[in-house]
């Protein structure tokens, strides 16, 4: 008797696994791209034509998707150059933060607007003359100047790829892209220290995990001078201000370019930078090196 | 118990073979009319699992193979980890190529199976001057005059190898490789599609693609173009994936493939989409029949195939009478 129930267990079980083989194989055997036949007749080429849920979207299975976070996490380690490898893991490691990012924008009322708008930044979109033209002090001009020290440019954000939810992969995108207005807000450079600072600032806000990651291990590629000034005044306030902070992926900056910097930094709760000699430039911080 | 384990098995099968016939069904419904008009008068084919214009399809190619070139030869080994130098060794040990011979490789790109053939030529060269040497131990002042003007005539027995392939930053990989092996002479490399190839009638004595033929988008014109260019007596080889005949090998290779390859080639790569191309284009694929099938209309003979690594390779080769 108990043999035929744990053959029947055992054989249900290997059921269970072909099917989920199969099932898994016929996912991938089955894709045809939806978008692409349509076009069949006008020829476009790709670019234009996407299946998935939104432009760039690749349908991942949870076993890709582990492997992406594993392999990604390796190579970033490897290579902290490879920006893509970074945001690659924070797309497939995040997806619970950014399910808490969403539902506290929604919560927002501006944060909702955003949602709805989906505004994006981008060189394209950025009307840099006006920008130039607004006063010192000016949340635009500081961006600006900020873009300019550093030889930045907001066009530089990977697209999101790996998330499964068209209205999450707007969060990634617009967490990617405020990044560098979090830099302006916080009056932190594009050096080592300051990425590091905004990271730690990232993670105590966003909760997610590569931020958490990028926190935890950019610090080991620090100076000890610089990791004292991380530990003793510059950290302690990222941490303290990422927690006690509005949310920042709920403010419209698009409509906020005349804003004083100072203003907007106490309507979002964040206390000035404390004083520690960081360089403002990559150039000036080669030569203190 | 044996009735349920019966079933299982029977159900089993059922799900193998329902998606071996999606695969077929799509790979014959392509291959066999790659045609189907629409009210333009365009004809499809096949990009992996995406149906595209056929003269679409060329383009696609080329940007997969321009955007993988850089990392490709790291992506094989780390794709097949490392046994596609054994497939690769084994066309060349099928082939047995001796000194004198033409090599014509299509889609030979990073020319890996052109660095094979002169390593091997080569070797086959010292082999013989080795025997030769050996057979006479104590020659007479007539036979080593004999050997010197033979050895100014060696310089014709010298071996060519053609690498033709239509993707520049391949070839660019290529001779860069190359360059840096030392492997100057005896290499020509030439941009040229394998539906139209820039050579002359009767030219080589071996016409060997590796793992080029499932991109092309004509693969009855390429097969006619090797006849074309092949002189008499001389052989087709082509090194392609097929279809893994054991069942459970064919789940895991799947697995594998769908699973891991489109991974690898974002974490090394960077490139997600060339690589899901790759094993898509795989499945697509004719099987070692039906290839055979179409080596033999093509004009060949003696068509026959070598199954490696259960099926996940095919060696056809087949002969210019």
């Amino acid at each position: 008797m108990t043999t035929i129930c744990a053959c029947a267990l055992t054989s249900k079980m290997w059921l269970y696994v072909g099917k989920a083989l199969g099932r898994l194989n016929r996912r991938h055997c089955g894709l045809i791209s939806k978008g692409c036949l349509r076009q069949l007749h006008n020829n476009e080429l790709t670019d234009s034509c996407y299946d998935g849920m939104y432009p760039g979207h690749i349908h991942t299975t949870p076993i890709q998707k582990a492997l992406l976070a594993v392999g990604s996490g390796v190579a970033a380690l490897q290579n902290p150059y490879r920006h893509d490898m970074v945001a690659v893991l924070g797309e497939t490691t995040g997806h619970l933060a950014l399910m808490n990012l969403r539902d506290r924008m929604r919560n927002d009322p501006e944060g909702y607007t955003v949602l709805t708008e989906r505004p994006r930044i981008r060189l394209s979109t950025l009307d840099l003359n006006r920008m130039a033209s607004l006063p010192d002090g000016s949340f635009g001009r500081e961006y600006l100047r900020f873009l300019e020290d550093n030889h930045v440019t907001p066009d530089s954000r990977a697209d999101v790829k790996f998330v499964d939810h068209e209205e999450l992969a707007y969060v990634m995108q617009r967490y990617r892209e405020v990044h560098d207005l979090l830099h302006t807000l916080l009056g932190m450079p594009t050096n080592m220290l300051g990425e590091v600072a905004v990271k730690w600032f990232e993670a105590a806000q966003t909760g997610l995990p590569m931020c958490a990651l990028g926190a935890v291990l950019g610090p080991l590629r620090l100076s000890s001078s610089r990791l004292q000034s991380l530990f003793t005044s510059l950290g302690p306030w990222a941490l303290q201000n990422g927690r006690r902070s509005r949310c920042i992926l709920s403010i419209f900056y698009e409509r906020r370019w005349e804003q004083n910097l100072e203003d907007l930094r106490q309507e979002l709760n964040i206390e000035p930078p404390p004083p520690v000699i960081l360089g403002e430039t990559n150039k000036r911080t080669v030569k203190e090196e | 118990m044996a009735a349920s384990m019966r079933l299982l098995v029977r159900r089993a099968i059922r799900l193998t073979h329902r998606n071996i016939n999606v695969t077929t069904a799509g790979a014959s419904g392509q291959t066999g009319c790659c045609c189907f008009s629409d009210a333009a008068g365009d004809r499809s084919t096949h990009f992996g699992f995406e149906t595209v214009p056929e003269t679409e399809k060329a383009k696609r190619v080329y940007k997969v193979f321009e955007n993988v070139a850089q990392k490709y030869d790291v992506m094989n080994d780390a794709m097949s980890l490392g046994v596609h130098r054994l497939w690769k060794d084994m066309l060349l040990h099928v082939m047995h190529p001796q000194p004198g011979v033409r090599l014509l490789d299509v889609a030979g790109g990073t020319g890996d199976i052109a660095f094979r053939f002169l390593e091997y030529v080569r070797s086959q060269q010292e082999r013989q001057r080795r025997r030769a040497t050996r057979s006479m131990q104590t020659p007479s002042w007539q036979d080593i005059s004999d050997n010197y003007s033979n050895e100014n005539g060696e310089e014709s027995k010298e071996s060519r190898a053609v690498v033709c392939d239509i993707n520049k930053e391949m070839l660019k990989v290529g001779k860069q490789k190359a360059d840096s092996m030392g492997m100057g002479t005896g290499l020509s490399w030439v941009v040229g599609d394998a539906e139209e190839l820039p050579f002359d009638d009767n030219q080589f004595d071996i016409y060997s693609i590796a793992f080029g033929i499932r991109n092309v988008t004509h693969i009855e014109q390429a097969l006619q173009e090797a006849l074309r260019v092949l002189k008499p007596g001389g052989r087709f080889m082509c090194l392609e994936f097929s279809k893994v005949t054991n069942p459970v090998l064919a789940r895991l290779y799947d697995a594998y493939s769908f699973q891991m390859i489109p991974v690898l080639g974002e974490v090394i790569a960077g490139d997600w989409k060339s690589y899901q191309y790759l094993v898509e284009s795989i499945r697509k694929f004719p099987d070692q029949e039906e290839f055979k099938g179409m080596i033999e209309d093509a004009g060949f003979y003696c068509v026959q195939y070598y199954n490696l690594t259960g099926g996940v390779v095919a060696l056809h080769s087949g002969f210019k009478l």
